[in-house]
């Protein structure tokens, strides 16, 4: 593998210095990247004004193989990450067959590390079939190839106090982490969108915000109470943010999750029945936009995950009760957070490390992922340009599916490289196949 | 108007000009040839998901009188349960040259969906979509109350005329009920107060930003002297603990919100009573108050055919661009 010469690169977006990438590390940073011996023969990337991140860590991805390869591949699924700037996604469990065992959690596995995109952790199901019921065989998954330790039944609620307060004390012995889809469901039977004024007069079935708070507030006192840490996917109403808030400062061991999409989209638009932002939980309110904003810029919520949901055509392209719930994400995750909080100065670069790769890592206990940019490390990196604007294009997409809620839309910032230990898997903004030299 | 989707997408002035033009139309149908040569060699196609017997004949009726060829096409209990039907219906019938759409659908917003998403090009006529809306029913209301407490009682012309003043209450089962909504918002355009009275389970949430009162007491209510009480139907099976649980028993329902005998004497003599149909008798209404001389349920039935020859004369013929228009533009031809 050749060599990599970053010049200019602003690492986290502080002053611009060299970097030098070789046998799958950082080899050198500054002026001892050009001297270097590996750097006589690197290949130069002119990284002037371009910010170095951290690759990127998606803690909450559907890559939807086995099962639906129709709406995505493990390998579409993961080209879309490298092209928003990923090395490392964590493919939700809810597949057909459901990650509910070691077999299927190491396919899954084994089709991330053949395709070369990025690192696939697959995430294992809490109870068989997701049927809320069983524990699954957490520990067999866990110290399988795929060393599973992030459980989620997410797209279903964890519902049943007992199984779940089973489930958060059982991943203690192998340090695993629940993380939680909070959606009480006797308060969200047929529910189509969020439960206020919007649903009211659409005569659409609502899904109140208390039937998200209500399951976060009984899992952050389930957690004290066994001693085991819980992470909160996709947290989206204000009233989440304070509960998460008020069990951090009690010392509850809890994370949380927000999506882009809720970072920035409300019910509001629903109003023209468009499927595209029909999502579960679905879109809030403006004021719980700006509660898991403001959230997210204090410290509250840890994490930006994409929940990238692909749907085939079919599924979206019908009357509203009858589509299907998600939105795609990976490619425009990283847009959607430059403009909400870097663009508008609550973040730094930094914060978006933080967010969207340290903390992700350290939660989905991944070696190698989330470091910090410094000699010896892991060369797991992505380069942003955060001076480009883009209109999306859905059409134009690596994933296999178009149900971008942002089709058409401007978004600041374009991921212009991406380093899995090293190699290229995006350069110039396209992607690298992992059989060409890079 | 391209297509009429929801009652909010009438202006006021639009408003009132489909109530004049049914009022037209009604004339017509006093005559003893009650065909009009308006809508000949156009296509209706009524497109029903959901069955209602009474709404598709009262539309069926009324394209028929102004001429048009009428096709029904019942997609309830056949294979389509999912969306993907919706537009291969849509795309099968724009191949067959539908000029207007009349569908009734039980998700709230597919006509809407039907009417944007470039399935079809006819005029798209929403005859009850879910929870959301029944603007022709709205429409059959504000007629029939316009008839009955505008002007001098029915004697006087009420060409032009809305329901500046009126004060109506709709009483029962608010959160399921397009009716209820679709009311709500034309009642207001027209100028009309209203006041829904139910139990706060049947209330949705959010209904503190429409433009009525809300009261959980009928007596209450009708304390107020209503000029028109509105009765919805309400399922038996809600109360059950599978159907959401919303009240604990019929009888309870009944004595709380039913419109009975002794409830109807507390009205003004000019009061009405109105129901949308079909009605449960003895759930939501006793049968003295159906059958009493105040209700004008059987002819809110007559009105909804003169109403919907308006609407579907109005979309197809009429000039679909413009958004105000006088009474002499549209003449209805004799
Ligand atoms: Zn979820």
């Amino acid at each position: 593998m050749t060599a990599t010469l970053l010049t200019g690169a602003r690492p986290l977006g502080g002053d611009p210095t060299d970097v030098l990438l070789a046998d799958g590390v950082v080899a050198a940073l500054g002026a001892d990247a050009r001297t270097h011996d590996a750097a006589r023969d690197a290949r130069v990337v002119d990284a002037d004004g371009l910010v170095l991140l951290p690759g990127l860590v998606d803690l909450h991805t559907h890559l939807r193989e086995p099962g639906r390869e129709d709406a995505e591949t493990v390998a579409s699924g993961t080209r879309a990450a490298a092209l928003g700037g990923f090395t490392a996604v964590h493919a939700m469990a809810n597949t057909t067959p459901t990650q509910d065992t070691a077999g299927v959690v190491e396919q899954v596995w084994r089709l991330g590390r053949d395709a070369g995109y990025a690192d696939v952790h697959p995430v294992g199901a809490v109870t068989v079939g997701l049927e809320g019921e069983r524990l699954a065989e957490l520990q067999a998954m866990a110290r399988s190839a795929a060393r599973v330790r992030v459980f989620s039944d997410d797209g279903k609620c964890v519902h049943d106090p007992v199984v779940m307060r089973r489930a958060l004390e059982y991943v203690k012995a192998f340090d695993g982490v629940v993380a939680q889809h909070a959606q009480e469901p006797r308060l969200t039977a047929d529910a189509q969108m969020h439960e206020g004024v919007v649903s009211a007069e659409l005569g659409l079935t609502g899904w109140p915000a208390v039937a998200e708070e209500a399951i976060v507030a009984r899992d952050v006192l389930l957690a004290e109470h066994v001693g085991s840490r819980l992470h909160v996917l996709h947290l989206s109403t204000a009233g989440s943010v304070e509960i998460v808030r008020w069990a951090k400062a009690r010392g509850i061991d809890v994370t949380a999750e927000v999506t882009p999409h809720h970072l920035v989209l409300t019910d509001e638009l629903v109003r023209g029945y468009d499927p595209r932002y029909k999502v579960n939980p679905p879109l809030r309110t403006a004021q719980d936009v700006e509660a898991v904003r403001a959230g997210l810029a204090d410290g509250t919520i840890d994490t930006v995950g994409t929940d990238h949901a692909p749907h085939a055509r079919e599924d979206k392209d019908c009357e509203w009760a009858a589509a299907a719930f998600g939105m795609t994400g990976l490619e425009t995750a990283l847009s959607v957070v430059q403009q909400v909080m870097v663009d508008t100065g609550r973040f730094t670069w930094a914060d978006v490390a933080r967010v969207m790769s340290a903390a992700p890592a350290r939660i989905g206990r991944l070696d190698g992922q989330g470091r910090p940019i410094a000699v010896g490390e892991p060369a797991n990196l992505t380069l942003v340009d955060p001076t480009a604007r883009r209109v999306v294009v859905p059409e134009q997409q690596a994933t296999a599916s178009v149900n971008s809620p942002f089709a058409g839309t401007e978004l600041p910032g374009r991921v212009v490289a991406t380093f899995l230990r090293g190699r290229a898997t995006v350069l110039d903004g396209a992607l690298v196949e992992p059989g060409v030299p890079a | 108007m391209r297509h009429l989707l929801s009652a909010a997408d009438l202006s006021p002035a639009q408003a009132v000009h489909v109530l004049d033009t049914a009022a037209q139309m009604a004339a017509t149908q006093a005559r003893e040839i009650k065909k009009l040569p308006t809508l000949r060699g156009r296509t209706v196609v009524n497109l029903f998901f959901e069955d209602s017997t009474r709404t598709r004949i009262s539309f069926e009726t009324a394209a028929k009188r102004l001429s048009a060829d009428v096709i029904n096409f019942s997609a309830k209990g056949s294979s389509v349960s999912k969306g993907e039907s919706l537009k291969d219906t849509a795309l099968t019938l724009q191949a067959m040259g539908a000029d207007a759409v009349v569908i009734r659908h039980q998700a709230s917003g597919a006509p809407h969906t039907l009417a944007h998403a470039g399935w079809t090009s006819g005029a798209v006529v929403n005859a009850g979509d879910g929870m959301h809306q029944h603007p022709t029913q709205a429409l059959l209301d504000a007629y029939t109350l316009r008839r009955h407490l505008v002007g001098d009682r029915g004697t006087t012309d009420t060409t032009g005329r809305d329901l500046a003043g009126l004060h109506v209450a709709i009483v029962g089962d608010v959160l399921h009920s397009r009716v209820a909504r679709s009311n709500v918002q034309l009642l207001r355009t027209l100028g009309a107060r209203v006041t829904l009275v139910a139990p706060p389970t049947l209330l949705p949430v959010g209904v503190h930003t429409w433009p009525a009162t809300v009261s959980y007491d009928l007596d209450d209510a009708l304390a107020t002297r209503p000029d028109a009480v509105m009765m919805l139907r309400v399922q038996r099976e809600r109360m059950s603990s599978a159907g959401g649980g919303f009240f604990p028993s019929p009888l309870e329902y009944t004595r709380g919100y039913g419109l009975d005998a002794r409830r109807l004497a507390t009205l003004p003599d000019h009061a009405v009573v109105l129901h949308p149909g079909p009605m449960n008798r003895g759930l939501e209404i006793s049968a003295d108050a159906a059958d009493s001389p105040r209700a004008v349920i059987v002819e809110q039935v007559a009105n909804g055919v003169a109403v919907r020859m308006a609407v579907l004369y109005l979309l197809l013929a009429g000039d679909g661009t413009r958004t105000t228009r006088t009474t002499d533009e549209t003449k209805v031809p004799a």
